[in-house]
């Protein structure tokens, strides 16, 4: 029982390592300010989400020990990241961040021009 | 709603005090008993009985979860794409919500859904400005979801 449940372990701090990693090489890869936050804000966070809850597994498994902090702050990286990746994104296309090759754009041009 | 919720646990300690036994067992009976006062005594209060919206709260949790998931797969399928052919965008979404914590709720749901992710929000609060990652084929799928999502935040407050 003991060992299955460590191998889920292992599971949720490998995906989230990963998750982690590739979130990083879309940093590099895609072309603007919008798009890399994209890539930041959502694989990030279930990164770092599934890497606490492997650590808090591990330890609730392996000693016993209920470490309700971990707990608390998955759900705090739960809600301030997506919020944190807005701001970002908002104050990058206020301060006239220019968008890579686009279609379609709605009022927020006007909005931007005359502010 | 949180009115009923105090009630209850308000009849739970009455029935606490009624059999003089001060334990977590029988504040879950009194609770158990006051939750079936509560639904017989339902059209007395103003809200809806208040297990309904709680379900509701439930299942938005869940949604975010499932839509947390699927806009990772989304985004690592962009990242690992040989040719980077996404065309990204901003459109307007024009929503009914007018609480200030359902807009918010919807823009968090929003900036969890593959793609997407908001940009701007009126001052008014009746638009949402939204950075698509590949506009053309998801802005309509994009849409309906909306609404599911819209209408789930909706069921909640009603």
């Amino acid at each position: 029982m003991k060992e299955i449940a460590n191998i889920l372990v292992m599971i949720f701090i490998l995906s989230g390592s990963l998750l982690t990693l590739l979130s990083a090489i879309g940093v590099i890869r895609l072309p603007d300010v919008y798009t890399r936050s994209h890539a930041i804000g959502k694989s990030t966070t279930l990164g770092i989400m599934s890497i606490l809850l492997g650590t808090f597994l591990y330890f609730f498994i392996n000693d016993n020990h209920f470490e309700a902090p971990l707990l608390l702050s998955i759900a705090f990286v739960f809600m301030t990241s997506p919020v944190a990746s807005h701001l970002i994104s908002r104050a990058a296309y206020y301060s006239r961040v220019e968008l890579w090759e686009k279609t379609v754009r709605d009022d927020l041009k006007h909005k931007r021009n005359e502010g | 709603m949180a009115f009923q919720i105090l009630l209850n646990v308000f009849l739970a300690f009455v029935w606490m005090f009624l059999t003089v036994s001060f334990n977590g067992a029988s504040f879950l009976i009194g609770y158990l008993i006051g939750l079936l006062i509560i639904f017989i005594l339902r059209r007395f209060f103003h809200s809806r009985f208040y297990l309904i919206p709680l379900f509701v709260i439930v299942k938005l949790v869940f949604i975010f979860l499932k839509e947390l998931l699927l806009s990772n797969i989304a985004v690592v399928k962009v990242v690992l794409n040989r040719s980077l052919d996404i065309r990204p965008g901003i459109f307007a979404l024009p929503t009914e919500l007018e609480k200030d914590w359902e807009v918010t709720v919807l823009s968090l749901l929003i900036t969890l859904t593959p793609g997407t992710l908001v940009l701007d929000v009126s001052e008014d609060g009746r638009t949402l400005y939204i950075h698509a990652l590949d506009v053309p084929d998801v802005k309509e799928t994009i849409k309906s979801i909306k609404e599911s999502f819209e209408k789930t935040i909706m069921e909640v407050s009603q």
